[in-house]
């Protein structure tokens, strides 16, 4: 994250970004009742930064539309992101960034569910377990240095 | 079961912020809660309705996690994410802060005084459980710090009769604490649940202790002294805790808190799947292999999370609740036979 320290994984392989969505009539009419789906919320976290590159979530292949789910009925969201390595020291933040942000952009009726892609970091479990205790990441967002950097990761690039 | 959990009352306490803890004074006329916004409130009953007596500011710097009232009902002590446990004297309506606890080095989660009033205990995500005691002037002085857990330590609770301390943790598992020799010890550990441990309440006699999980379970435990005929193996001279009853399939997700009334045995549960539910045991199950049925269910009893459910201690049946949406509900709970 600071400038001058070694990164961790020097030579990330860079995916290619997904166009824009394509709106369909009914999605542009106003009347018509749209429920959240997986593009939608793909949409909210694939520009999210990334602590250590200049490059976001969806460029790092750290999030992908098919590890979105969302059940508009149940109002509920599960987001499964992929660390670029399996020692990452970061992972933690990004989960955090991620759930921030659906956090902030959902209606609070969403139960938001941010898990590590099973089988792809050396501490998953705890790292799931750290995201899934809200009073521990009630406890976090109290902290400003900790808010700046996560604010940081979800200040919108274009 | 239908109906047999209808709601009195639902009060925004505290708007645009989380309410996470209620408690009931012990002549069960007063309600505290405590939220995200650093503040506590007083409610009390006028007529029909629930109005806010007293708001207590500027005694934390951040969330107010969870209250306690002293077995006299003349003090209210609050745990708080700012490291510190206020202690609060009430005057008429008001409420005035006189001693804050420091000690934890991080997030206080919990706070309990024991039944004789003289002992309270907080906890901490440092891992630790505190034990202070208070003398006649009103002075605390800590008494022992106990770093039997290693992770967060989520709740604390005192037996109804004895000076015996529950806690439940991050890493799992209860720990039973008794004191010996001038210092508080951990006597047993209960291990069985597979994820944190986020409340644990003992019944009326004291003799069981219901926890609840983020693996979507309730525990029962009970004692058994040594000797005794269920030949359940005690190591020496200190009793042993055993979980006689696992309630699963009923939670659909993380159990944040469980009370257990002492007048009616009825064992109330907060989720975050919004709903809360009440269970009742089996008159006939074997007491120790006991049934518990669930009695009641409401499935949206809140807009979001279930925080805290809580069993007025003087009013059979009247139960109040807290969610993340900030409100407080107030329940009627009617057993059908």
């Amino acid at each position: 994250m600071g400038g001058g320290t070694r990164l961790e994984n020097a030579n990330p392989l860079i995916f290619q970004r997904s166009g824009e969505r394509q709106l369909t009539t009914e999605e542009e009419d106003e009347e018509f009742a749209d429920p959240i789906d997986d593009r939608e919320i793909f949409d909210l976290i694939r520009t999210i930064n990334d602590p250590e590159h200049p490059l976001s979530l969806e460029e790092l292949n750290v999030v992908e539309q098919v590890r979105v789910r969302v059940n508009d009925n149940d109002s509920t969201v599960s987001v499964e992101f992929t660390p670029t390595i399996p020692h990452c020291s970061m992972a933690t933040l990004i989960g955090l960034s991620i759930k921030v942000k659906l956090l902030r952009s959902l209606p609070e009726r969403f139960k938001i569910d941010v898990h590590i892609t099973p089988g792809t970091h050396a501490s998953e479990q705890a790292v799931n377990k750290q995201l899934g205790d809200k009073e521990r990441v009630a406890a976090a967002l109290e902290n400003s240095h900790l808010l700046e950097v996560v604010n940081q990761c979800l200040s919108g690039r274009s | 079961m239908k109906d047999s959990l209808k709601l009195v009352s639902k009060i925004t306490a505290h708007p645009d912020s989380r309410c996470w803890f209620v408690a009931w004074n012990p002549k069960g006329t007063l309600l505290a809660s405590s939220g995200g916004d650093r503040s506590i409130r007083i409610w009390g009953r006028e007529g029909d309705s629930w109005v806010c007596k007293s708001v207590l500011e500027e005694g934390h710097q951040r969330t107010v996690r969870k209250v306690a009232w002293s077995p006299c009902g003349n003090y209210l002590a609050s745990a708080s994410f700012d490291a510190t446990t206020c202690i609060w004297r009430k005057k008429q309506d008001d409420f005035e802060c006189v001693t804050t606890l420091e000690g934890h080095e991080n997030e206080v989660k919990c706070v309990a005084w024991a039944p004789s009033g003289n002992l309270l205990a907080t906890c901490s995500r440092d891992k630790s459980v505190w034990v202070w005691e208070v003398d006649e002037e009103d002075e605390y002085e800590c008494v022992s710090v106990v770093n039997s857990h290693t992770q967060d330590v989520k709740h604390v609770v005192w037996h109804p009769n004895q000076e015996i301390l529950a806690s439940a943790s991050y890493d799992n598992s209860v720990k039973l604490y008794k004191e010996d020799d001038d210092d508080w010890v951990c006597r047993d550990t209960l291990e069985g649940h597979e994820s944190t441990v986020w409340s644990v309440d003992f019944d009326k006699s004291g003799q069981r202790l219901a926890s609840c999980s983020d693996d979507k379970t309730v525990k029962i435990w009970r004692e058994y002294e040594p000797g005794n005929e269920q030949g359940v193996v005690c190591n020496g001279t200190a009793p042993t805790w055993k979980c006689i009853c696992t309630l699963s399939g009923f939670h659909s997700r993380s159990i944040y808190d469980i009370s257990w009334c002492h007048l009616s045995g009825a064992m109330a549960t907060a989720c975050g799947d919004d709903a809360i539910r009440v269970f009742e045991e089996d008159t006939t199950s074997d007491p120790h292999q006991p049934t518990f049925s669930l009695a009641a269910h409401v499935p949206k009893a809140h807009d979001q999370d279930v925080n805290c459910v809580s069993w007025n201690p003087k009013e059979v049946g009247l139960l109040a609740s807290c969610s993340d949406d900030g409100d407080i509900g107030i329940w009627s709970y009617q057993p059908q036979h």
